[in-house]
């Protein structure tokens, strides 16, 4: 399993994105060997098809499906809640889901 | 530089998307004016601005104003454009003024770095309090609300327990 997590520095949020990943990876026995790859530009960003930090891919599949079509752009990315409310990490619910 | 303790709050004259501009002065009979950077593409803020907007409801009546400047980078960040601003506060129905510094100039002035950052200032203008709206992103979260209590000590003409606090948020969008 490929697990991969995307971040600009811009942006806060992702040492509480691998936190909580790596969190659900241990739940479930999985070693967490998150591979932290670091966008620069706006051109990685494009390049890599970037929507904000931090997105996360398990085996090439962004956690947050809807969300990865969004613009490529240095910038804190946005997850929508259940309830409505947004975030800048994804949910461990979109965590789970996409380790079944 | 961001702005110290105890400065006067620089000046500014800035679109508003309501159609008007808004300055510094316009603000003259506020007991407290809390100026906030903001954005709205960062999701730093807008899990924050429904509690902007309670603030602004909850002590308006008490001579409290808030009033938003967002600084970033349109060219580069197009959903922090001035008609998206627009398009946001009326969403969001924004009970307090939201205004464009397009050529960043009251950026470099207050010298913010994230979205949302607030700078408070007292009756006099002089920075009472600078940081964050409260300590949780998450509202159900929230155990000290520093922006309130802030804006309480000054309408009450005490100086805030807390001063300054490190804002979370985006980092503000500088033109290249």
């Amino acid at each position: 399993m490929t697990i991969e997590l995307f971040y600009w520095k811009g942006c806060p949020s992702y040492p509480e994105a691998k936190e909580l990943l790596e969190e659900v990876l241990g739940e479930r026995g999985i070693e967490p060997a998150v591979s932290m790859r670091e966008v620069r530009t706006q051109e990685e960003a494009e390049r890599l098809a970037f929507p904000g930090s931090p997105t996360i891919r398990i085996d090439g599949r962004d956690v947050d499906p809807a969300g990865a079509e969004s613009r490529p752009a240095l910038n804190c990315r946005i997850y929508h809640l259940p309830d409505g409310r947004v975030s800048p990490v994804p949910t461990r619910e979109q965590l789970e889901a996409a380790l079944s | 530089m961001t702005l110290t303790l105890t400065t006067e709050a620089p000046p500014f004259d800035l679109p508003g998307v309501d159609g008007r501009n808004h300055s510094l002065d316009d603000y003259a009979e506020a007991e407290a004016l809390a100026v906030v950077w903001s954005c709205n593409h960062c999701p730093y803020v807008q899990a924050w601005e429904g509690r902007m907007v309670e603030l602004q409801r909850e002590l308006g009546d008490r001579g409290f104003r808030l009033v938003a400047i967002n600084s970033n980078d349109a060219d580069s960040y197009p959903e922090d454009s001035f008609e998206a601003m627009q398009a946001r506060a009326r969403e969001q129905g924004f009970n307090f003024d939201y205004v464009y510094d397009e050529d960043q100039s009251a950026l470099r002035a207050y010298g913010a770095e994230r979205t949302p950052e607030v700078f408070l200032f007292d009756r006099d203008r002089r920075l009472v309090y600078h940081g964050a709206i409260d300590d949780s992103r998450d509202e159900t979260q929230v155990s000290e609300r520093y922006l309130r209590d802030a804006i309480e000590a000054v309408l009450a003409g005490r100086e805030p327990s807390v001063h300054e606090t490190p804002p979370v948020g985006c980092t503000v969008k500088w033109r290249s």
